[in-house]
Parts: structure tokens; C-alpha cells; sequence
């Protein structure tokens, strides 16, 4: 999508496709090089990531993540709720991230079943970070909504590239300090309604649905998580859950503002047994003070028998913090220009929308 | 060594070129490496992480599909066919 053009200077419209027919689940751009990777689920045929210098042209086949073999005379990896065998194979692609500006060529991708994977070549090649694959913990992981565990939101600290945090829905917050080496789970402070009491507060089994990080102050983090949503001010180290988000705690997307880690934006939706807008009126949700209090935005979005869910990668807020961009389930994107008091609709014809991200000017 | 004609889906080429191959081996798994030998890009379409038949994609070997889903060990002989294709299910 691109601003301009017909339509005046302020009106977005959509303005190039790619991958047609083909499901999409992340796109990512390097902002260090402006290069765009998408990943694509073709069902029988399996996961593949696709890159381009641009994100226009040019799109071509990478390496896809692939899992190492299992040890030999193993027993299966079992999903601790449903028993079934967690299969050492790329299931999905969740979530890339690039490493710092002083890594060049350095990207982390996050997959379903949980492995984390690692590249120096731009996506020519992975590995797979087995210091976190091989916790013991990852045997308590387990599939939120989807068969398997998943890593779907990767935060590669600005000021220290080797710190990086990862959510996993469900194996909780882990975090590395050392780029890679060494892991520790961080979600002491969430809770899980869906555990029994005695384990609601278990890091391992946490439902992050989405993390993000505040770039300008990166020890801040927030968390739209399974049953509410929460923050951290001390880089993950522990999370404080925020009750004041309206119309409801539940969703998928969380944005941060860049340069103000007070703010923050989520698209509630009833609950998890019940993944439509509350009142079938779609809203935003915005703090501004760090969750004391909750504004609902609702200008320019549909707000009569509405029923659009927003997956979690599917709201981004650009590099200014003033602009946003969220799209949903029934193929709808909206935009704002200044911080979601008002939104337009830019298309209504999309298939589902799985993820949405600003393109940074490229230097 | 028998040889053997193998034959990919149609709906694979939109995604990646694997052309009718005629090759040499004594197995699926060895007819399969041989196309892969030549055209490496087509295993990840076939196989999954751990070398296996897709859980969705299936193989024929003269009409009948082959055993071996894991080690794909099932014996080919000289002049047989092998079809690669989707596992088609639901609707």
C-alpha cells in the first residue's frame, strides 16, 4: 500500500501484490538494507520464505528454517495437552527479526513447533539456536489455538543486539543476554486462566499472543496476552498485568509507540471463546500513561455488525509513532495519521489479513 | 540399475520447475535422490525436515501408492513409473 497517487495526497490505497494465492504468514522488512521477507505456508508442499530487495520486485526463494534430526532411538516430543507428537519440522513461520545494526546480514526466525532459528546470510542459510530447543522446559510448551508451540514475536534489544527476547505461545518469555548462548524464561508475573490454579502461575506454560518492545526504551516491553495484557519495565525481568484496557483484555495485536513507551495500542475482542468485537463494533484501545487509563478509538471504523478479528501481527504503528495501520479477518485495512483518533478504510477486499508492517525509509 | 520414469504433479510447477525426469535406482528414495541430484530445489517441496514424504503429498509406483512414507524404501523395478503427487482431502 502507498499514500498518494490518485485519490490525493493523504489517501492510501493498495498498489502492488505479490505471492497471489499463496497463504502469507509474516512479512518482515530489514530496515538495515530495505530487503522484505515473507513466508509462505503452501500447505503440501510445506513452509517456504521468499525475499526481495524491495518488496516490489524481484521476489526469490530463500532457505527455508529446517529442524535438525532428532537424536537417535528417542522418544517423541509430546504436546503435554494433547499428547500428539510434536514433529521436528518447519510447521510454520511466525516471526524474523533482524539482528543489530553492527550484524550484518543477521536475522532471527521464529517457528512452529517452537525452534528459533539463527542466519548470518541474510536467509541463504539457518541454524537452528539449539540452547533454546534443547531446554527442558520446552517439554511443558504447548500449541495456543494451533497444534504446536510457536515463536512468534522475537525483540532484538537496539542497545545490545545480544540481548534478545522471544514469546511463545505457549512456552512463556525467554530471554538471552548473550546472543544466543544461554536462555531464561521471563514471564514471572502473567498468569494463565487456562491452567489449574496451581500452575496459573507457571513462566513455562504463558500465552504471550504478541510482544513488542519500545525502541526508544527497550527495557519497556508490553504483552497482549491469552487472558489479559501486561508490561514490563525491567526488560522482561517481570510483568505487571494492566486491567484498565477496554472494551475487554482479550486480543491478539499490541503496538508500542516508538519514542514513548507509555503508549500503546490493542484491537480487543470478547474473549477467547468468542474472537468477534465486543458489540460487534470495532475499536482501538490506547494508553498514553502506561496503562492507568484507556481511551476507545472508534472515528472512521465500522461500529454496526461487525465482526472483524485482528491476528497478531496484524497492527503496526510506523517509525514517527503517530501513524497506524491494522488489518482483519475479513480482509479489511484501516489507517490512522495520528495515533488512531481517526481511522480510514483503505480496502475492504483482501483475503484475511496475517500481518501488517510499515516499510522505514531506507537510508 | 532399473530405470525409471518420474512424473511430478501439474500444480507443483506454479511453485518450483520439476519437469519429467527419467533416472536410475532401486528405490523411491533413490529415484527421488537422483531428481534431487540434478534439480535440488524440489526436495523441500517433497520431503519434509526429516527426509520423509510430506504429510500431504503422496507417491505412486505404477498406481500404487508406496508403503514407506518414512524411509521411502519401497522397490522400484526397471521400467516402472513413479508418480509425485498432492494427497488431496476435505473438499
Amino acid at each position: 500500500m502507498e499514500r498518494g497517487a490518485s485519490g490525493g495526497p493523504d489517501r492510501w490505497r493498495v498498489t502492488d501484490s505479490a505471492l497471489l494465492g499463496d497463504s502469507v504468514s509474516i512479512v518482515y522488512v530489514d530496515e538495515r538494507d530495505g530487503t522484505v521477507y515473507a513466508a509462505v505456508n503452501l500447505g503440501h508442499y510445506g513452509v517456504k520464505l521468499h525475499r526481495s530487495p524491495d518488496g516490489r520486485s524481484d521476489w526469490a526463494e530463500c532457505a527455508t528454517p529446517k529442524y535438525p534430526s532428532p537424536p537417535e532411538g528417542a522418544e517423541p516430543d509430546r504436546c503435554p495437552m494433547a499428547g500428539i507428537e510434536i514433529p521436528w519440522n518447519t510447521e510454520l513461520i511466525w516471526s524474523i527479526a533482524a539482528g543489530g545494526a553492527d550484524q550484518p546480514g543477521v536475522l532471527w526466525c521464529g517457528t512452529m513447533p517452537g525452534g528459533l532459528f539463527r542466519s548470518e546470510d541474510r536467509g541463504t542459510s539457518w541454524e537452528m539456536v539449539r540452547s533454546l530447543w534443547d531446554q527442558p522446559a520446552r517439554k511443558k510448551w504447548f500449541g495456543g489455538g494451533l497444534d504446536y508451540p510457536a515463536i512468534h514475536s522475537i525483540c532484538v534489544d537496539p542497545r545490545d543486539a545480544q540481548r534478545v527476547a522471544v514469546a511463545i505461545s505457549c512456552g512463556g518469555v525467554w530471554v538471552t543476554m548473550d546472543g544466543g548462548a544461554t536462555w531464561k524464561c521471563h514471564a514471572d508475573g502473567m498468569r494463565a486462566e487456562y491452567m489449574p490454579p496451581d500452575q496459573s502461575n507457571d513462566p513455562d506454560i504463558q500465552d504471550p499472543h504478541c510482544m513488542v518492545q519500545c525502541a526508544a526504551d527497550p527495557d519497556t516491553l508490553w504483552v497482549q496476552h491469552h487472558n489479559g495484557v501486561f508490561r514490563s519495565t525491567d526488560g522482561a525481568k517481570s510483568w505487571s498485568e494492566i486491567t484498565t484496557i477496554e472494551p475487554s483484555t482479550f486480543g491478539f495485536a499490541v503496538a508500542v509507540h516508538p519514542a514513548d513507551p507509555q503508549t500503546a495500542w490493542f484491537i480487543p475482542a470478547i474473549k477467547d471463546e468468542l474472537r468477534i468485537p465486543v458489540d460487534g463494533r470495532v475499536v482501538v484501545a490506547r494508553t498514553r500513561d502506561g496503562g492507568r487509563s484507556c481511551d476507545v478509538l472508534r472515528d472512521g471504523l465500522p461500529q454496526t455488525h461487525a465482526y472483524d478479528l485482528t491476528f497478531r501481527h496484524a497492527l503496526d504503528v510506523d517509525e514517527t509513532g503517530d501513524r497506524l495501520c491494522f488489518g482483519s479477518t475479513t480482509g479489511s485495512v484501516w489507517m490512522s495519521e495520528n495515533q488512531g483518533d481517526k481511522w480510514a478504510c483503505v480496502t475492504t477486499h483482501l483475503p484475511p489479513v496475517h500481518c501488517i508492517t510499515f516499510a522505514p525509509t531506507v537510508a | 540399475m532399473p530405470m525409471v520414469s518420474v512424473t511430478f504433479t501439474a500444480n507443483l510447477q506454479r511453485h518450483v520447475t520439476s519437469p519429467p525426469a527419467d533416472v536410475a535406482g532401486g528405490t523411491v528414495r533413490d529415484v527421488l535422490e537422483a531428481v534431487f541430484g540434478v534439480n535440488p530445489q524440489v526436495r523441500g517441496y517433497v520431503l519434509d525436515d526429516q527426509g520423509s514424504l510430506r504429510r500431504h503429498m503422496n507417491v505412486f509406483v505404477n498406481g500404487e501408492s508406496i508403503a514407506d512414507r518414512r524411509g521411502l524404501n519401497d522397490a522400484v523395478a526397471d521400467g516402472s513409473e513413479v508418480f509425485v503427487m498432492q494427497a488431496l482431502s476435505g473438499g
